[in-house]
Formats: structure tokens, C-alpha cells, sequence
């Protein structure tokens, strides 16, 4: 335990320690806001929620959260440091434990800094404030399952560039396969249990009933999930191939 | 002790090391060379703990790096080739993350700090940015992290390469004051180096061991009795033979 949080303290430092923190933060905020005002009409829909904020969060998520997570390991890898790393009286466990929370809780401040969109929609109304709380949980949790997607790619490669574009891709199809669009092909044919099973693979379709305000125990498990899935993953490619 | 067995690895269809066996006692400072490509780095990094084995098994202080990985690691510094390091770091919060991974506290923990910084001269760069630094800097900032714990085991892969022959000097000067009942392993090609720090040598090519010996008498192989010719000839096989030499060993 005192190891995770070593590794985690000197992660999640490393993050701040290049500008390429706060420009994301930055982007991450005006996109985030954007998407809220003026795709998703925020104002004109006339009501006291976050629903327009939430509802692209998947897809802000797309393309930012592989941005946190790429250089997680491709860089240890390019750098050589994970030699070091790994030959530190630390588990394999304890490192990527460590980087993936620190990856996390960045991910958790980007999150926690749109704080200004929750005052604004408590000044022009009156809010189901425990909905939003949902919201914000369910996001973190989403962002969560994209970040360890992305901590196991990043292992795969010294190349941050192609961490960046696998990552995107994955988590892509993880949203996908919850897209109506995508269900409806499926619906013509498949049995209900299958298209079921291929929606509550999505992280949308999670995502999606968190954010209506229900934290269900099985929304939670699945996150928890695919989560351990992928962290188990990211430490059997670090141990099959530590050195290439 | 340092207890290696039959050590072999192989990288598909290439045998990086194969075959290599011996012990290294207390108080020996052991010089492996070879040429480029030669298996140095590899060997290493099973005794670190890095890679596995294909097969064969290392003991470092008593432990099977294998089995008991976080004992073993617990009381080796290692350097790895080309010292690296986390470049946004400064030198101070890398030695102190460092410290908190080996598990340093109190007033040993400030003792060790201020002897690496003092023996490495590292205190004029202490608040800057690793990345920023000469490489003569990055590597007496992977010998600082290395030495930090004063660890029983010291696996050093090339700590003088690429570096000026003044800052060469130092760090043998820094090698020959480390306490004499340590173990210190040095890679490297440059055979000065060996002359200059080391009492046994170890000459591996191919991932073979070729030859085992003090610098001294592997010098007196050669009728000119220069290290370097002994080397050539044995690292390409003439005019006196591996077999030769091995059995000389
Ligand atoms: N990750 C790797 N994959 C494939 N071959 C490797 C790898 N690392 C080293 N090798 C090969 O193993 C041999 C020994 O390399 P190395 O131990 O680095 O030699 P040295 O340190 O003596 O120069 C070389 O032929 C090298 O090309
Ligand atoms: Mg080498």
C-alpha cells in the first residue's frame, strides 16, 4: 500500500509537471462547455438540469481520456525508466495500480473543475442535485473504465502516438456497441438476450442509466469490472514483455 | 553473494546468454566484459530481476530472484544501461521518490540523502530538471540512485560510457572508495576500466563465458601481456581458442 501511493504521488506530480496538464484541462473545460451550450442547448431547453453536459461526456471522453492515459507506460517504456521501475523493490501490482490512480485522479480534477457548470444551473433553478451527484459519479466511473482500456494499450508499445489511436479506437467500440444505431442492426435478427448482452457491454449504456439519477449495484460491478479486466491485462503484457 | 547458475536467455531463436555460471564473494569487485551484443546487459538484467530467465536460476544475498523478487531487489542498487531516469523530475524529488520506494525513513533517510548527494556532487543541481542535465549529471544521478539504500549488491551496466575522461576518473575513484565488503558488478568494453577498479574479471562473447580470472593474470595470457590483445583474442577466437581459455579458467 505504501508503495501504490509512492508510485502514485510521483505519477500524479509527473502530470503536472509539463504545461500538457493544464492545456488539457483547458480543452477538456471549453469542450465540455460547448458541447453543454450550444450543441446540447443548455439555455434554451428551459430546464434546471446537467443532462445536455452529461450526455457527451462519452464522446469528450473518446479522444481525451487516451490522451491522459498514453504515456503511462509507452513513455516508461521509451524513456527505459521502467527497467528502473522494475527492479525497485515494488510488485508489478503496485505499479500499475499506482499509475493507473494517479491517471484517475487527474482524470477526477478535470472532472471536478466543470464545478462552475453545477453552481450556474443552481442559480437559474432548482436542480435534482442528487441526479447531478449521480451524473458526476457515473463519469468518473466511465472515465475510469477508459483509463484502464488505456493504461493496457499504452503498455503495449513504446509509442505514444499509436497508444493514442488503439486506445481510441477500443473505446470506441466499447461505446458502440450500446448505440441504437448499432443495437438495430443487431435487432433484426439476434435474439433480445443477445442485443441485451451486446448493450451492456457499452460503457454508454451504464453511463446512461447512472446518470438518470439511479446508481444500480450492476451498473457498479460493471464498471468494477472491466476495470480489474483491463488492469489484469495491462500486468500480463507488462510481465510477457518487459523488455522489448 | 551473488550465486548464478546456468543462466540462459534466449530472444526467439537467439541466444542472448547461454550457459553462464558463477558465484561472486564479498569484497570482489568484478569487471564483465565483452564486446557490443555480447549478453553483458542481458545478464543483468536477470540478475536485477528485469527479465526471466529462459532458464537457469540467480541468488543475490541469499534470496532466488524468481521466488523472493522484492528481497533480492531489496538489497541491490542497480544502474541500468544508459542511466535512466524520469527527465521531468528534479534531481531532489527523484532521489526522494527513491527514498520513499526503498523505504528510507528519519534520520537514515536525511544521512543517505545528503552522503549520495555529497559523494556525487550533485547538490549544485539539486532543484533542477533531470532532463535538463549534462549526461555526465544523469549519470552520477543514476549512481546516486543506485547507492542510495548503501545496498550489500551493486550491479553497475556501463557507469563510464559516453562520459569525458575526467568524469570517467571520478566515477572510478567513487567505485574504489565504496566499502570493501561489498559486491560491485561492472559491465563494460573499455579495458582500462577493469585494470583500473577491478580485482576479477569476467570475459563473456557469443552469451558464452570465455574466461575468469584477475585482470592481472588474463594480462599474462598474452605475450605482450596487454589486456587488450588478450581480449581480442578471445572474444574472436584467435589465435588461442575459447575452449583453450575456458579450461585455463
Ligand atoms: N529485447 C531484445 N529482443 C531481442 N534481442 C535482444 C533484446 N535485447 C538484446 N537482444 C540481443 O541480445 C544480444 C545481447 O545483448 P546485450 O545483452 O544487450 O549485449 P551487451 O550488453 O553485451 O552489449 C544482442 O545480440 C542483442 O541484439
Ligand atoms: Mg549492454
Amino acid at each position: 500500500m505504501h508503495n501504490v501511493v509512492t508510485i502514485f504521488r510521483r505519477e500524479f506530480a509527473s502530470y503536472f509537471a509539463t504545461p500538457l496538464a493544464f492545456v488539457f484541462i483547458v480543452i477538456f473545460l471549453i469542450l465540455a462547455g460547448v458541447f453543454a451550450f450550444y450543441i446540447g442547448s443548455f439555455y434554451e431547453r428551459g430546464q434546471a438540469d446537467l443532462a445536455p453536459f452529461f450526455s457527451y461526456h462519452p464522446w469528450l471522453y473518446l479522444f481525451l481520456i487516451p490522451a491522459i492515459s498514453m504515456r503511462l507506460w509507452a513513455e516508461e517504456r521509451k524513456s527505459g525508466t521502467i527497467e528502473l521501475l522494475m527492479t525497485l523493490p515494488v510488485t508489478l501490482w503496485q505499479a500499475v495500480l499506482g499509475k493507473y490512480l494517479a491517471a484517475w485522479a487527474f482524470a477526477g480534477v478535470a472532472l471536478a473543475l466543470t464545478f462552475p457548470m453545477w453552481i450556474t444551473v443552481n442559480y437559474l433553478g432548482d436542480p435534482d442535485n442528487g441526479t447531478i451527484l449521480a451524473a458526476y459519479i457515473g463519469s468518473f466511473l466511465m472515465a475510469g473504465g477508459f483509463l484502464a482500456i488505456g493504461s493496457c494499450i499504452s503498455a503495449t508499445t513504446r509509442n505514444q502516438v499509436i497508444a493514442f489511436i488503439f486506445t481510441v479506437v477500443i473505446c470506441f467500440l466499447f461505446l458502440l456497441a450500446g448505440f441504437s444505431l448499432v443495437l438495430s442492426v443487431f435487432e433484426g435478427w439476434a435474439p433480445q438476450p443477445i442485443v441485451d448482452a451486446i448493450a451492456s457491454l457499452s460503457f454508454l449504456t451504464h453511463f446512461t442509466s447512472i446518470s438518470k439519477g439511479v446508481i444500480d449495484l450492476r451498473d457498479l460491478l460493471y464498471f468494477a469490472t472491466v476495470i480489474a479486466a483491463w488492469l489484469v491485462a495491462n500486468a500480463i503484457v507488462l510481465e510477457l514483455k518487459k523488455a522489448d | 553473494m551473488i550465486e548464478i547458475n546456468h543462466l540462459t536467455k534466449s530472444y526467439g531463436s537467439l541466444l542472448a546468454v547461454n550457459d553462464i555460471s558463477f558465484t561472486v564473494k564479498p569484497g570482489e569487485v568484478l569487471g564483465f566484459l565483452g564486446p557490443n551484443g555480447a549478453g553483458k546487459s542481458t545478464t543483468m538484467k536477470m540478475i536485477t530481476g528485469f527479465l526471466t530467465p529462459t532458464s537457469g536460476s540467480v541468488r543475490v544475498c541469499g534470496y532466488d530472484v524468481e521466488s523472493q523478487p522484492l528481497l533480492a531487489k531489496s538489497c541491490m542498487g542497480y544502474l541500468p544501461e544508459g542511466a535512466p531516469s524520469y527527465g521531468e523530475m528534479t534531481v531532489r524529488t527523484f532521489l526522494e521518490f527513491i527514498a520513499n520506494v526503498r523505504g528510507l525513513k528519519g534520520e537514515t533517510r536525511k544521512r543517505r540523502l545528503d552522503d549520495v548527494i555529497q559523494r556525487l556532487q550533485l547538490a549544485t543541481v539539486l532543484e533542477q530538471a533531470i532532463e535538463t542535465l549534462s549526461k555526465g549529471f544523469k549519470r552520477r544521478v543514476g549512481l546516486a540512485q543506485a547507492l542510495l539504500h548503501d545496498p550489500q549488491v551493486l550491479i553497475l551496466d556501463e557507469p563510464t560510457d559516453g562520459l569525458d575522461p575526467n568524469q570517467k576518473h571520478q566515477v572510478r575513484t567513487l567505485i574504489g572508495e565504496m566499502s570493501k565488503d561489498k559486491i560491485i558488478v561492472i559491465s563494460t568494453h573499455i579495458l582500462e576500466e577493469v585494470d583500473a577498479v577491478c580485482n576479477r574479471a569476467i570475459i563473456i562473447a557469443g552469451g558464452r563465458l570465455l574466461a575468469d580470472d584477475t585482470p592481472q593474470n588474463l594480462a599474462k595470457r598474452s605475450p605482450s601481456g596487454r589486456l587488450d590483445d588478450v581480449f581480442r583474442e578471445i572474444t574472436t577466437g584467435k589465435p588461442v581458442t575459447p575452449e583453450k581459455v575456458a579450461a585455463h579458467a
